[in-house]
């Protein structure tokens, strides 16, 4: 376990407004998530990396609470939720955007939208509003989701999130099963959704996607961490050798194939 | 004539049928549970309704009132304990457990009310009398206002689920219980509700059984749990007009076969369940997706 990197300086600062503390939760026999800490301030974009497997859905899916962890804490804003029935963590503003998305198949777009509303925090986020952000969506409000195509659905499944008005917006995976030019623009709203006030900690398998938008990074590999900071902070070589487990990654000049993992 | 006269009153016998089948089918539905009690709880809103009626002599057409009310407090109740532990115990769990819950029920009727049979006496022209239609057409009154009832009683179900924020999160949780409650739903909470729904639609049909025909303890698996079973099956599961639709034509094979011969009244409904099984599994309103 690498030594937690310095946070001043750090978009926010202050008190975390997500904290995990040595998080460890149990598939069965599997240690999927293996004592994970991870602190979220306030504006920041969190972004946890690291291979299939890695454990970081486990990790995203404990937080919202559809997993109780073995051992550790998960905390908003200095309050422990360890305990609290997912929910219970959503009304309190922890809002997960599943893997795979999980619309309701058989309620339109327009009613997947106001079943995020059911228990919604005040806030400026209202279905308008999603309406406004994703302007295609109104004119299809009323169609079934299966209709609509894979990007078009994950974009439905990030407004019934955001019309909860949370704190804490969970994204998993967003990228799984989407063209890349699809996913560029759907990661190119975040700055629009992060304008409202919004704090992010989102799952990414595509590094350089993931390095584009965080403000932070955490790489898992086999439910531990291997590398924490900055993008700024860490290097094309220390990522890959993070993300696959490379101990003693060389020093010198980068391997073949790290260009595609570094952006820009 | 004759058989004119056999279908009108089996179409208007398909409404009561609707009433014993839509909680059948709303709580297989949405939380998969098929409630093999379901009948016996009919059964029991009749028997709370005569008791209600003996004590507090309110109009006995207006015991549904209390009755209604009492029983989806029940199904809320048995949904949030007994029948969401077997659920999370998995799906087949709770078919053992409704029908022991079903047995239980009957037993204790023939414990306490013996197993004599009971109607609901109303005592109304509404009810005893009914009006002519030409020469051989007969209509009671009281089978006209069951159909209706269950007429409204479906248009009020279908309006909840499809406006309400309720029904809106029934829908979504027969979905998705996960998702449900990541946008803050308590899945249990609303599965209950569904319960509540169910229970007091089939209390509704026990009232009306005992004004049409009589009660007794095991009314409820030989002939209300039956005839529900049936209309689900051939109208179409998880879909609620489909109860009605699959009520009507149980309630005109019915009388055709009596029109025919009076004991092939059973005989000739059970065949037509028989007939949609093997050439129409889905029922006969199936669609994709439920509206």
């Amino acid at each position: 376990m690498t030594t937690p990197v310095k946070r001043d300086g750090e978009v926010g600062g202050g008190t975390p407004l997500l904290e995990a503390r040595d998080l460890t939760v149990n598939h069965g026999q599997l240690r999927a998530v293996d004592a994970i800490s991870l602190r979220v301030y306030p504006g920041e974009v969190y972004a946890m990396i690291g291979a299939n497997g890695a454990g970081k859905s486990t990790l995203l899916r404990t937080i919202a609470g559809l997993h109780q962890p073995a051992a550790g804490a998960v905390l908003l804003d200095g309050q422990d939720l360890t305990r609290v029935r997912p929910e219970r963590r959503a009304r309190q503003g922890i809002a997960l955007v599943p893997e795979g998305r999980r619309l309701f198949g058989s309620l339109s777009v327009e009613e997947n939208l106001k079943v995020g509303t059911a228990y919604a925090r005040k806030g400026p986020w209202t279905i308008d509003r999603v309406y406004e952000t994703f302007t295609w969506m109104k004119d299809r409000r009323n169609q079934r989701t299966a209709q609509l195509s894979g990007g078009e659905q994950q974009t439905v499944a990030i407004g019934r999130a955001l019309v909860a008005n949370p704190r804490v917006l969970l994204l998993d995976e967003l990228s799984l099963g989407l063209a890349p030019v699809i996913v560029q623009r759907i990661y190119g709203m975040l700055p629009q959704i992060l304008a409202t006030g919004l704090t992010v900690l989102l799952v990414e398998q595509d590094v350089s996607q993931a390095l584009k938008v965080a403000s932070h990074i955490h790489c898992l590999l086999e439910g531990r961490t291997t590398l924490e900071g900055r993008p700024a902070d860490v290097t094309a070589e220390q990522v890959e050798a993070a993300y696959f487990g490379l101990a003693d990654a060389p020093a010198g000049p980068p391997a073949e194939g790290s260009e595609s993992l570094w952006p820009g | 004539m004759a058989w004119v006269n056999a279908i009108i009153q089996g179409v208007l016998t398909g409404g009561l049928y609707a009433l014993f089948a839509c909680g059948l089918s709303l709580m297989f539905g949405v939380m998969k549970v098929v409630n093999l009690a379901h009948g016996d709880l009919a059964v029991v809103a009749g028997y709370i309704a005569i008791g209600v009626i003996t004590v507090t002599h309110i109009p006995t057409l207006w015991s549904f009132l209390i009755v209604v009310p009492v029983m989806a407090a029940i199904g809320y109740a048995l949904q949030r304990t007994l029948i969401q532990a077997s659920l999370d115990r998995g799906v087949l769990t709770t078919l053992i457990v409704t029908f022991g819950l079903s047995v239980v029920i009957e037993n204790a009727l023939l414990q306490f009310f013996t197993a004599n049979s009971r109607g609901i006496g109303v005592g109304l022209p509404l009810v005893t009398e009914s009006f002519s239609l030409g020469s051989q057409i007969q209509i009671a009154y009281l089978l006209v206002v069951i159909f209706a009832v269950a007429v409204l009683v479906l248009s009020g179900l279908q309006y909840f689920l499809s406006r309400s924020k309720y029904g809106r999160l029934i829908r979504a949780a027969a979905d998705d219980q996960e998702a449900v409650q990541l946008s803050g739903a308590d899945y249990r909470h609303v599965f209950g509700i569904c319960a509540a729904l169910a229970f007091g639609t089939v209390a509704l049909g026990g009232i009306a059984y005992g004004m049409y025909s009589q009660l007794s303890p095991t009314t409820g698996t030989d002939t209300i749990l039956l005839f529900a079973f049936a209309a689900v099956v051939i109208g179409g599961l998880g879909s609620l007009w489909g109860t009605l639709l699959g009520g009507v034509v149980l309630g005109v094979a019915q009388q055709i076969g009596a029109q025919v011969n009076i004991s092939y009244e059973l005989l000739a409904g059970y065949f037509v369940f028989l007939a949609v099984l093997v050439l129409r599994p889905q029922g006969l309103t199936y669609r994709r997706a439920q509206s």
